[in-house]
């Protein structure tokens, strides 16, 4: 009897395992770890030329919608990136696609801020927004994670 | 010892029990499932760029042409030949039959106009500018736009100008012209000056316009899932139509869940309204079919695309063709996602009709075979039988 019952808690045991390792799988998502690990509207660029922030223009983001970001661009100590080039690209790292757009910046608007227009996510989860900055200062990317 | 065996047998039980039974929504779960309601659908926007769109007129004259066989070279073809109006607009063929046979399958009309993009690879921008080209493809209507300028004055004449204001001198015009005709038609519209070739190509852009305004006005019919996600969302236990089989609701949360349905396929017309590809064999024997990348170029070239001289209204309307995506590998045989709507009884499915039923579709995706060019954005999903079963016991309830 003893022997059964060990050979049941084992059994039970194994199956909590199973069940909890299931468990962790589903609720964790596909990738949604990557997406969750930095959230942050702004960023340093890579090398650290820049400190990059980025807003929606308008404060919802309708998925499917034509819309425009906001970018603010600083020098490492802080000051206003004049009349930067920016290179807008990006996607959805766990479809193998990028943008459904291609974004431009379309405008300077002083003080560091520059718009992007053309931004569309078709999509819910995990999206990746790549700026490549190239200024007076040098150039530098920088990556955002959003996600939707 | 036996106590923590026989709760740990009870506990097993239950867990299982509890796999088999009703399933249950999260929160999370009920918002996508909200989020995926007919109910959700925002009012139609306006199209700035067809100023006739929501004129009643309009409407009736494009509805009127809609169903012309008259618009089309030997007087058999109109829109509803493929877009049967008993058929949900569509014509149960694997590939459509116009004059000939086309290499695609018809899509489906409900909610059409909610597209930013035309056709499975989106090479039109606009529901007026997508209705023009099929008129003149030599597979579908065959006709041209000389042909169909002389017939709408002879015809509609009167109604046309109600609506669109005077019609151009046609006198001169040659019978039969077109950029896409035949050599003899081609050389006539070559032929033809600037200001004749302008004024034939206003009023075959009023016919689409007209047709567009017509379709506006087709949307899909709430079916059984739209009455249980209002019952769901208001609180109370789905009751009679609104009532899921259990199959049913573990069909609609793998959808939602695992079985990654949604992430293309959402919104209340289930379509995120851009291109995927998604793996699909192309059908043999028809040319190379490469999707969205063959089509950048040809919406680039239309005349009547947003930034062509034939739009109502400011160029702020043209956004999706501004930014347009170009380049990427992606966009290689990437095809539209269709709604799902109504899905269930319209087979055969894809671009091409390549799958008769749906349970290859499912098949398709969840075994995501390699793209025989391009990359597929599919990931393979295991799920067993009874859960396969169970989808498309959910993608019927979209349609009854």
């Amino acid at each position: 009897m003893a022997s059964l019952g060990r050979y049941l808690l084992a059994a039970c045991c194994l199956a909590a395992v199973l069940l909890g390792v299931l468990a962790a799988v589903y609720v964790s998502g596909f990738g949604r770890h990557e997406a969750d690990s930095d959230i942050s509207r702004s960023r340093k660029t890579v090398n650290g030329l820049f400190t990059v922030s980025i807003e929606p223009e308008s404060s919802t983001v309708w998925q499917g919608d034509l819309h425009a970001w906001l970018v603010t661009v600083k020098t490492a100590s802080g000051k206003p990136v004049e009349y930067a080039a920016i290179d807008v690209s990006g996607g959805m790292p766990e479809h193998n696609h990028g943008l459904p757009t291609s974004p431009q910046v379309t405008g300077y608007l002083g003080n560091g801020h520059y718009r992007i227009e053309g931004m569309k996510f078709t999509m819910r989860g995990w999206w990746q927004l790549r700026l490549s900055i190239s200024a007076a200062a040098g150039s530098d990317t920088v990556v955002f994670n959003l996600a939707l | 010892m036996t106590r923590i065996a026989s709760v740990c047998l009870a506990l097993a039980l239950a867990a299982m029990l509890a796999g088999c039974g009703k399933p249950q929504f999260s929160d999370a779960e009920k918002a996508t499932i909200a989020s995926l309601s007919l109910s959700a659908l925002p009012p139609l926007k306006p199209d700035t760029t067809n100023r006739f769109a929501d004129d009643p007129g309009a409407a009736a004259l494009g509805s009127t042409l809609f169903f012309d066989q008259k618009l089309s070279r030997d007087g058999t073809v109109s829109c509803s030949t493929c877009h049967r109006i008993d058929r949900q607009f569509q014509d149960d063929l694997p590939l459509g039959m116009g004059v000939g046979r086309t290499n695609r399958r018809t899509m489906p009309l409900a909610g059409v106009a909610y597209n930013a993009w035309f056709f499975w690879d989106g090479r039109r921008d606009s529901l007026w500018s997508q209705a023009l080209t099929p008129l003149e493809n030599p597979l579908e209507h065959a006709g041209n736009r000389a042909a169909y300028a002389h017939y709408i004055k002879a015809r509609f004449g009167e109604r046309y100008e109600r609506i669109f204001g005077p019609l151009p001198d046609l006198y001169g015009i040659p019978a039969k012209a077109g950029p896409f005709g035949t050599d003899a038609e081609r050389a006539a519209w070559a032929a033809m000056n600037e200001d004749q070739r302008g004024g034939v190509n206003r009023v075959f852009a009023n016919i689409g316009k007209a047709i567009a305004a017509f379709e506006r006005s087709l949307m899909p019919p709430p079916t059984r899932f739209d009455h249980f996600a209002e019952a769901l969302a208001s609180g109370t236990e789905p009751q009679g139509d609104a009532s899921l089989s259990d199959a049913e609701m573990q069909g609609l949360k793998l959808f939602i869940g695992r079985a990654n349905c949604v992430t293309c396929h959402n919104g209340p017309l289930f379509t995120d309204g851009s291109f995927h590809n998604v793996g699909v064999s192309p059908r043999p024997g028809l040319p190379p079919d490469r999707g969205r990348i063959d089509a950048l170029a040809q919406v680039e070239a239309d005349p009547f695309n947003c930034l062509g001289p034939y739009r109502d209204g400011g160029v702020e309307a043209c956004g999706e063709l501004r930014f347009i995506r170009k380049t990427g590998e992606e966009l290689v045989r990437a095809f539209k996602t269709p709604s799902l709507r109504g899905v269930a009884t319209r087979p055969p499915y894809m671009h091409a009709g390549q799958f008769a039923t749906l349970e290859q579709v499912v098949d398709n995706y969840l075994n995501a075979p390699a793209s025989i060019e391009g990359t597929t954005e599919q990931h393979p999903v295991q799920l067993s039988e009874r859960e396969r079963s169970a989808l498309v016991a959910f993608l019927k309830t979209l349609s009854d």
